[in-house]
């Protein structure tokens, strides 16, 4: 697990305190944070863009949190998250759970390969306590080690 | 029972909610089995489960199917689940 999170969520995917003017602009930095990574091309930004516009805010899957991502393609090169806290919450139009702070790029080249960071994920962020840890947490290191419990 | 869980591509919230779910449902000592999927292929497969849950914005896509489709508005939140599944506990 350990090496896992850091290859699958390495410090190059943290974009802390970025600002966003939209709900675009929030999905554009995810998608910087897996190009930069190296998980993604520049494609998979407008692909997880044109899965909102598509089937609509469902990615904003609990308050103020929203799953940026898109189906396994040809623009993912390796399996990886990338992790955007936002300065600003902005809308998605989902109006269960907006704003949204906490972008959470998911770039998947198929289903098993991220489950166990996933479960990771899931676990924390279904824990009141380290969900709130996480929000607040500003460096990937205190991240990673908040998913490692 | 046997649970699906559905997304847009399902390869990403499905697959939160499934661990939430499962998760909660052994808490509540439920003997349940969770498969994920996307929302287009849902529908030829939801009718070989007992339940799907899904978000609210995807509901529609799964009009017709003859097992109960339940919607959540905050995948990351037990309580939400575990309510969903009292209602189908025996």
């Amino acid at each position: 697990m350990a090496t896992d999170l850091e290859e699958f969520l390495p410090d190059s995917a943290f974009l802390i305190d970025k600002e966003a003017q939209d709900w675009r602009d929030a999905i554009r930095l995810a998608g910087k944070g897996l190009a930069d990574s190296g998980f993604t091309t520049d494609a998979y930004t407008d692909e997880m863009i044109a899965t909102v516009e598509k089937m609509g805010p469902y990615i904003v899957i609990a308050p103020g949190l929203a799953l940026a991502h898109s189906r396994p393609s040809d623009a993912v090169l390796h399996t990886g998250l990338s992790w955007v806290r936002l300065s600003k919450a902005v809308p998605f139009g989902n109006k269960a759970n907006d704003p949204v702070s906490l972008v959470i790029g998911l770039a998947g080249r198929d289903e098993n390969e991220h489950l166990q960071v996933m479960s990771a994920i899931a676990r924390a962020l279904s824990n009141p306590q380290t969900s709130s840890e996480l929000r607040k947490a500003a460096t990937p290191e205190e991240i990673r080690a908040i998913l490692k419990r | 029972m046997n649970i699906l869980c559905v997304c847009g591509n399902g390869i990403g919230t499905s697959v939160l909610l499934k661990v939430n779910v499962e998760q909660v449902a052994s808490d509540m000592n439920m003997d349940v089995t969770v498969t994920t999927s996307d929302a287009g292929s849902a529908k030829g497969t939801a009718n070989m489960n007992d339940l799907v849950l899904t978000s609210p914005q995807l509901a529609a896509e799964l009009e017709g199917v003859d097992v109960p489709v339940e919607t959540i508005e905050n995948f990351m939140d037990p309580d939400e689940v575990k309510k969903i599944l009292e209602k189908y506990a025996d």
